[in-house]
Order: structure tokens, then C-alpha cells, then sequence
């Protein structure tokens, strides 16, 4: 691990997996998140620009969450600084610059923290790091609280368990609570609220995409396979991320969900109110957006009288629903015994195939060599089915059973020690581009190494954000000859479909 | 000169403000010059959002542009050729429609 490589400029060079980088002060300073508008802000409850008395009132909120949050207190209070976490950030790895460590990132709110609010901190602040929130530790807290993607590689190495999401979702939330929002989730929650989904897309618009699928469906396999929206009768209600709806892709991978639910003869449904698995409050880390969010979902499947809620593939939509549905909108006890929580379509698709009421034929996937990237939301805040690591070996199951190689990435950035796309947490927008690439850099040297071994030619995942951002970005790491896809994709395409 | 009103990635405010003249501005300072083969892409995309409130899948687009003006065009090759940085987001710019924000 002493190996270290000279500072590099974008796009990052692809080496030598493990090498950590040499630091380098405000590498990535000048990357902003754009602020949300006055106008987006205001429509969350949420003041449209800067407040007077700002550090009054963070100050005072910061109050209130560690307060409220005992994990956020218990966080702040135990860092021993013994630097478990430092080289583990992708961001960190990527641009090289120190505030990017997980512990640097913590100590912006540490340090603040600990000014305000310790004994020590309010009279010998020098003595323990406590320092002011002033106009630049202002800046760097908008800055290097939206260059973490929340997925919590660093926890798994930090002897204390310490999660920077949780810190870096607190610090958000202050930031908008005093008019410093971020664009891209502000501007998202609150379509999610006007509309019902990410995209913004109307019933109208959605019903236009499902039948054009349906139509595309028929075309290629010459059977008659529903996308059904707003079915009262169905059964089970489908929430999937609404860039299944719209995005490469995404797209294949919602036609491989409804092949299998054809072929179960499964009646099933998707909602125009609740068109949209993913919830950008987690990211934004405001707690009321988070549970209204879900509500939709509970208030969806209470409507069309389903027995069953099936979550589609989208990494922080199956954290929600795994680790917190219950406790923001349950109990869901109005649906069916046994399926009294939300269940991700890799679990139903897996026990179908278990039980041997679809079958799988992996030579329809014939001259395809697949790796499987764990997306961080599923890998390190959820479980699936009813193992512990079920998680990872349920899509990985499926995969096996889809295509005829699967060839695994090395095992230091797989399952619960994946490294995140470099798109998650709120980052996945346009002018976040250069730390998008230079955060996906670990995720691209692995992947390089298995291309270059067992020539690699497809990168299947469970995230619509991992699918948008991989393919993008992967392009700029000379994987341009690696197809990002849906696991169901897969699944689909080496179903027996009748 | 009219000065329109764009967001912080150049993408119109008000669809009103929307002219001819504007997109072919827009096409010129990233270097492409508007033929008839991307009016036929602008044209749909407009058509399509006033009737959807949204613009069209890729999947959608690449169908109905196949559709419409000869299979040769009913893919993304050929719209990535007219619009390089992503007919999604560059196309939408010209035609003057809200950029699609979302796992996209």
C-alpha cells in the first residue's frame, strides 16, 4: 500500500488498482453543486436564499439534529482519527483532494460541532479543532457535502462505525434549512410532490411509453406482455425508479420485469402516482420530504387494493423500502401474509425461478462475459430475501442463471467492500461531471482488470443512478467496449417466454 | 437585442421565448450548423412535449424518428451523429424544452 502516483489532471489515467494518491489542497474546491432557485426552495417550505442571520440559525439546527439524531451525536463524538477511512473514498481516490477523506469530510461538521457545542470547544477551541462556521467553512460544507455519494464504504472500514451519510445528510439539510439547497434533489423532491416522479412525467406521458413497449414487445417476441397502469385488479403494485421509464438503459431492464411477470401470470400494476421508486430525501436528508415520499407508495397500494409491493431496481428506493418503510409509513399490514413488506424484484424474480415457474436459458445470452457491480445502497443499507448476504447472492443467482460467464471483479470492491459509481447521494447532475469521472475511477480500474483477464463485455447492476452514471462516465475511462446494462435486461432476454 | 431567460445550464426558462433564430444560435456556438435532418428531430420533440408535458424516451424518439422519416434514421447512431453531446439533452436545448432531470 506504499505505492503512491503523482497527481493527475482530468481524465484520469487507468492504473495500477490500490495506489493511493498523493494529496493535493482544493483539488476539487472549484466543483460546485449547483444551489437550488428561489422559486424550487420555496415550494419545499424552504427559505429561497441565503438567510441574514445564517449562522444563528445553522448553528441553532445543528442544535436541533444532534439532538434529535442520536447517531449524528454518537458520530461527531467518536472519531479517534486513526485514518481507517482515509484512502476508501472514491472521491478521495479520484481527485486526490484531502478534504475528500471520509474523516476530513466529517471534521467540517466536527470541528463545528464541537465549537458550539462542547465545554472545551467554547473555551480552548484551539485545543481540540473546534472551530468557527464562518463564510469559508460555510463554502467548503456546500462543496464537500456534495461531493460524498452517502454510500458508506468508509463505515465498513471505520473501527467506530462511524457513517459520514449520516453526517453529510445532516450538514444538507442544514444548508437548505438556511437557503442553500442543492438544485438537482430540491428540484426532483419537489416534482416528486407536484407530479409523482423524478422525471416529472404525467399519466398521459407514461401511459404513451407502456404501450410503445408493449408494441416493441410484441414485435420482437410475438407475445402479447402487458405494462398495465393503474389496474385496480392487479395484484401486486411495481415502484421503479421513473428512468425505467425513460432511460438507456434502464428501459430494457423494465421489459425484463414485466417478461417475468407475464410468464408467473402474475397480474401486476404500475401507479401514476407513485411512478417512482427512488426518494431524493434520503439524499437532501430532510426527514418530513423523506416520509411524505413514501407515503406515496402506502397510499398507492391501498388505492388499487394490491396484496403485494414489488420495488423495482433502483439502490437508495430499495433502502427506503427495505430499512425504513415500515418505521416512516407502516405498518403495512394490509397486505397479503408473508408479503407484509415491500419486496425488490430480484427477490420475486429469484423465488419464481427457485420454485421453477419461469425457467432460464443463459445460451440466449450467448458470447456474453458479465461482471456485477454491487450498487451501495442495496450492498450496504439493505438486505433482500431471507439470508443475511441475500443482497448479493440473490442477483448474483440470477445472473448465473442468465448468461453463460460471470466473472467477478476483484473482491475488495465487491458486495459489502463495493465502490460506489461515482453518481450516487445527489451527485449524478451535469455540472458535477469532473468529480463524477474521477469518482468512478476505482469502480473502472477493477472493471479494467476483468477486461483485460477474462474479456469482460457487459456490467450488469440494480441502480438506475449506477446505470446512467457507469455509462457515461465509463467511456472516459477507456471502458467504452463495456456495455452498462440492467440485470433484467439479462434476466429477460434468456427467459422462455411463451 | 432580446436577451431570453435560461437556467444554469443554458436550457430556456419560458418556453415563449423560443424562436427559429434562437436555435440556430444555439446550434452555432457548439459548432453545427441546422439541416433538415435535425429540424425533423427539433420538430418531434416539440410536438411531442405539447402533447406529453415531457420530452420522449430515447427508445420512443429513435421509433417514431424510424417511423417517420425512413428506418436508416430509427437510431441512436443517427441521432448521436446530428446531435453529439446526447439528443436527449442537446436536442431538447435547441428545441427550446426543459432538460429531463432525474437517474437520467
Amino acid at each position: 500500500m506504499n505505492a503512491r502516483q503523482p497527481t493527475t489532471s482530468l481524465p484520469p489515467v487507468v492504473g495500477a488498482y490500490r495506489v493511493i494518491p498523493l494529496i493535493q489542497e482544493g483539488a476539487s474546491a472549484s466543483v460546485h453543486s449547483a444551489v437550488a432557485g428561489a422559486e424550487i426552495q420555496e415550494s419545499l417550505g424552504l427559505p429561497g436564499a441565503l438567510v441574514e442571520n445564517w449562522h444563528d440559525k445553522a448553528i441553532e439546527r445543528l442544535g436541533q439534529l444532534v439532538k434529535q439524531r442520536r447517531g449524528l451525536r454518537v458520530f461527531l463524538d467518536t472519531c479517534t482519527r486513526c485514518g481507517a477511512c482515509t484512502d476508501k473514498c472514491h472521491y478521495f481516490l479520484g481527485t486526490h483532494d484531502p478534504k475528500n477523506m471520509p474523516v476530513a469530510r466529517q471534521d467540517l461538521m466536527r470541528s463545528v460541532y464541537r465549537r458550539y457545542f462542547t465545554v472545551v470547544g467554547r473555551y480552548l477551541p484551539w485545543l481540540v479543532g473546534a472551530r468557527d462556521l464562518d463564510e469559508s467553512m460555510l463554502d467548503d460544507w456546500y462543496t464537500y457535502f456534495h461531493q460524498c455519494s452517502e454510500c458508506r464504504r468508509c463505515t465498513v472500514y471505520c473501527p467506530k462505525g462511524i457513517d459520514t451519510s449520516e453526517v453529510t445528510m445532516a450538514g444538507r439539510e442544514i444548508l437548505a434549512s438556511i437557503g442553500l439547497g442543492q438544485q438537482y434533489s430540491q428540484e426532483i423532491i419537489s416534482k416528486v410532490r407536484r407530479v409523482g416522479n423524478n422525471l416529472g412525467m404525467k399519466p398521459r406521458a407514461l401511459a404513451d411509453v407502456l404501450e410503445n413497449l408493449e408494441e416493441d414487445i410484441l414485435d420482437e417476441t410475438g407475445v402479447a406482455v402487458r405494462l398495465p397502469l393503474d389496474d385496480e385488479g392487479a395484484d401486486m403494485l411495481v415502484v421503479t425508479p421513473s428512468a425505467d421509464f425513460f432511460a438507456e438503459p434502464h428501459v430494457d431492464g423494465l421489459i425484463g420485469y414485466a417478461k417475468v411477470l407475464h410468464q408467473a401470470g402474475i397480474r401486476w400494476t404500475f401507479s401514476s402516482t407513485a411512478a417512482e421508486a427512488a426518494n431524493f430525501a434520503l439524499f437532501s436528508g430532510h426527514h418530513g420530504h423523506l416520509r411524505e415520499l413514501a407515503m406515496r407508495i402506502r397510499l398507492a397500494a391501498m388505492d388499487l387494493s394490491v396484496s403485494r409491493i414489488t420495488i423495482g431496481e433502483c439502490g437508495h428506493a430499495w433502502r427506503v423500502a427495505y430499512s425504513f418503510l415500515d418505521t416512516l409509513v407502516g405498518p403495512l399490514d394490509f397486505l397479503q401474509p408473508g408479503h407484509t413488506r415491500a419486496e425488490h424484484i430480484c427477490e420475486v424474480t429469484h423465488q419464481l425461478w427457485c420454485s421453477g415457474v419461469i425457467t432460464l436459458d443463459p445460451q440466449r445470452n450467448a458470447g456474453k462475459v458479465v461482471s456485477f457491480h454491487d450498487s451501495c445502497n442495496v450492498a450496504r443499507g439493505a438486505s433482500m430475501g431471507d439470508r443475511p448476504d441475500g443482497q448479493f447472492t440473490i442477483p448474483r443467482a440470477l445472473l448465473a442463471a442468465s448468461v453463460p460467464r460471470v466473472v467477478e471483479m476483484s473482491a475488495d470492491t465487491t458486495r459489502q467492500k463495493t465502490f460506489c459509481c461515482g453518481g450516487g447521494g445527489g451527485v449524478l447532475t451535469d455540472e458535477m461531471m469532473e468529480v463524477r469521472i474521477k469518482g468512478a475511477l476505482p469502480r473502472a480500474q477493477a472493471l479494467q482488470a476483468v477486461v483485460r483477464s477474462d474479456q469482460v463485455t457487459h456490467l450488469a447492476t440494480i441502480c438506475a443512478i449506477c446505470k446512467t452514471q457507469l455509462s457515461t462516465v465509463l467511456p472516459q475511462h477507456d471502458l467504452a467496449g463495456v456495455q452498462v446494462t440492467s440485470l433484467h435486461h439479462l434476466v429477460g432476454d434468456a427467459l422462455l417466454l411463451s | 437585442m432580446n436577451t431570453v431567460e435560461t437556467d444554469h445550464e443554458g436550457y430556456l426558462r419560458r418556453r415563449e421565448d423560443w424562436s427559429v433564430e434562437l436555435a440556430l444560435e444555439l446550434a452555432e456556438a457548439d459548432g453545427i450548423t441546422l439541416t433538415d435532418a435535425h429540424w425533423e428531430v427539433l420538430n418531434f420533440l416539440q410536438e411531442y412535449y405539447d402533447n406529453y408535458e415531457i420530452a420522449p424516451a430515447i427508445r420512443i424518439l429513435t421509433k417514431q424518428i424510424g417511423k417517420r422519416y425512413g428506418q436508416e434514421k430509427g437510431n441512436s447512431k443517427y441521432l448521436y451523429e446530428l446531435f453529439p453531446r446526447g439528443p436527449a439533452k442537446q436536442a431538447c436545448r435547441y428545441a427550446g424544452l426543459p432538460k429531463p432531470t432525474g437517474c437520467v
